[in-house]
């Protein structure tokens, strides 16, 4: 209680977000008067001091934004410079380089549908009290991250902060051996992600729908990892060298990390919603298939099916690590020559969490003389924020702990990475009544 | 026999666990080093059935102060996790012990930490500590091998 007529809700820790931030929300009435996702985590800074750095430094510099998500920033990196350096890589390279994004998204979807998002809709506080009474769903959960683990270390030398992504390719690149060897496991991860699929469209979803631009890749033929156009649903269709005539960060008081918004619209959403919502017809038939079976299809508006939408993701990885296995014969050249030059590049790159836009500007000697790098988080933030003021006004009839519970629910539905956008969540929802009770 | 250092250089006290296995490492010792996280801790220790791990600890007590716990049957008493993923060394023993996944024998050597800022060095009595740490691992050490019959570390 914070005076009369006014209530205050406190959850010191959002818990099962990745990094450390605060949601504040105050009510007053049946009105929603104020929605802050706080940031307060230190600015890092990484822009900076990338400024004097060679070219070839930026993708094992950037991979420690991330502990969870370093394979999209050294893809952006290495995309980003060959962009600005006029690289062409071999097309074994390319195809290894969706294969080791295909390692990260197993790891990072199963972390966040098992273990920081499974517990909000069976009703436990975390995964350990869910583990206790659905064991076979942890162990499933602990078998498929080790396996994107796996992916991840043959091809980056370790699983975090994997260290063989370079400019022109890899430092080193695996044997056919090394990659078949992982084909058993990842037979059984396709079907375990088959069934992570209909588990959790099995589960309740809060009815909850919001008209969002979806921003995400598109390619000609393919799910988005590296490459692609950007488009949306509001008519967005640019190279990622537009991406600044588009888009534009924007520094708000409550937060050391920026938003995002689209040029004269607002906010938007990236992820997987908005891969889904605009890709559905670039799924490998197996998942289009399960989704379709699930009733699960385009236009998902619902950010709490998030949890599905990432499941169906789960099989395409499964599925698209064992095409590339199929088709890897080691590239003749592993890694290209790179020759110091001038030049400016810009790329995006699809993080397990949305995009990631890079852009680096090169002297003569190769050394970056400018830095620009917009996590999907930051990207989100914005509209977390105005799905939280239309949510939390959903909710005002709710006890506050409940309704605090369910945006706190709400929040990990973006599985924010707040370690990327600056790094923990506390949430404040504030009451305050307008007339007696 | 498998020492894990867990927790983060960077951290000031919370790099301990790290500077511990580190030190051991150089004796000899099969010692891995782990940022806390849950999923990794299981699968490290999923290879050994003898395993002490170290980490930085909060309980309260003096900074400096060296626990030694037995995972299997004490209550680990508290810990710092500088994960990002909500899941630190506490959480990773309580799923294990769930799970069926917890080494035949688990060891948790904590050393109370005072301060865990960015980029901050060892607490003097932190820094003392690693040493009492480092020569308590190695007399277990070399108390499993002599139970095992080879007074030989690995």
């Amino acid at each position: 209680m914070t005076g009369r007529g006014t209530k205050t809700i406190r959850v010191d820790t959002l818990a099962r977000v990745e990094g450390e931030g605060s949601l504040y929300i105050k009510l007053v009435g049946d009105r929603v008067a104020d929605v802050k996702l706080k940031i307060y985590e230190p600015p890092r800074l990484f822009e900076a001091f990338l400024r004097g750095r060679h070219f070839s430094e930026a993708a094992d510099i950037t991979a420690r934004i991330c502990g969870i998500c370093p394979v999209a920033y050294q893809m952006s990196a290495v995309h980003a410079m060959e962009r600005a350096l006029g690289v062409r890589i071999d097309p074994e390279v390319r195809l290894l380089r969706r294969l080791f994004y295909c390692g990260e998204w197993i790891e990072s979807h199963t972390l966040h549908v098992y273990m920081l998002h499974a517990p909000d809709f069976l009703g436990y506080p975390d995964v350990i009290a869910m583990a206790a009474d659905h064991r076979a769903i942890v162990e499933s959960a602990l078998r498929l991250k080790k396996i994107g683990n796996r992916i991840v270390q043959v091809l980056g030398g370790r699983e975090i902060h994997p260290i063989s992504a370079a400019v022109g390719g890899f430092y080193k690149v695996p044997t056919k051996q090394q990659l078949s060897d992982l084909v058993p496991e990842l037979e059984w991860a396709l079907e375990a992600s088959l069934e992570t699929v209909r588990w959790t469209a099995s589960l309740e979803f809060p009815n909850f729908e919001q008209d969002y631009e979806f921003v995400a890749l598109r390619h000609p033929d393919e799910y988005p990892f590296n490459e692609g156009r950007l488009v949306s649903n509001r008519g967005l269709d640019i190279d990622a060298a537009e991406y600044e005539d588009h888009f534009v960060e924007l520094h708000v008081k409550h937060s050391n990390a920026l938003h995002s918004v689209v040029r004269g619209r607002g906010s938007y959403l990236v992820g997987p919603l908005a891969r889904f919502n605009l890709n559905f017809d670039r799924l490998p038939e197996v998942a289009r298939t399960v989704a379709l079976g699930v009733g699960l299809r385009p236009p998902v508006k619902n950010l709490f099916r998030s949890i599905v939408v990432r499941a169906v993701e789960l099989v395409f990885a499964c599925a698209e690590a064992l095409r590339a296995i199929h088709e890897y014969e080691p590239p003749a050249v592993p890694r290209a020559e790179v020759a110091n030059r001038t030049g400016v590049g810009q790329a995006i790159t699809e993080a397990p969490r949305g995009i990631l836009y890079h852009r680096y500007a090169l002297d003569e000697k190769g050394l970056i003389v400018a830095a620009r790098i917009v996590p999907p988080t930051s990207q989100n933030l914005r509209q977390i924020e105005d799905d939280l003021r239309e949510y939390a006004a959903c909710l005002v009839a709710w006890p506050i702990e409940e309704a605090t519970w369910k945006c706190e629910q709400a929040v990990r539905s973006y599985d924010p990475c707040i370690s990327c956008a600056t790094h923990s969540l506390k949430v404040v929802v504030e009451r305050e009544e307008t007339g007696e009770d | 026999m498998l020492v894990i250092g867990c927790g983060n250089r960077d951290r000031s006290d919370d790099g301990a666990g790290v500077m511990v296995a580190e030190r051991v490492r150089k004796l000899g010792v099969h010692a891995e080093i782990c940022t806390g996280e849950s999923l990794a801790l299981i699968e490290t220790w999923s290879r050994a059935d003898d395993v002490i791990l170290v980490d930085a600890v909060v309980t309260g007590a003096p900074a400096g102060k060296v626990w030694l716990w037995n995972a299997r049957s004490q209550r680990i008493q508290g810990s710092v996790s500088t994960s990002t993923h909500g899941l630190g060394v506490a959480e990773a023993i309580e799923l294990a012990h769930l799970l069926g996944r917890l080494p035949h024998r688990l060891q948790v050597l904590g050393i109370e930490g005072r301060r865990f800022d960015i980029g901050g060095d060892l607490s003097p009595e932190v820094a003392c500590a690693v040493e009492e740490a480092v020569q308590r691992v190695v007399a277990e050490v070399l108390r499993h091998y002599r139970a095992h019959g080879k007074l030989k570390c690995e």
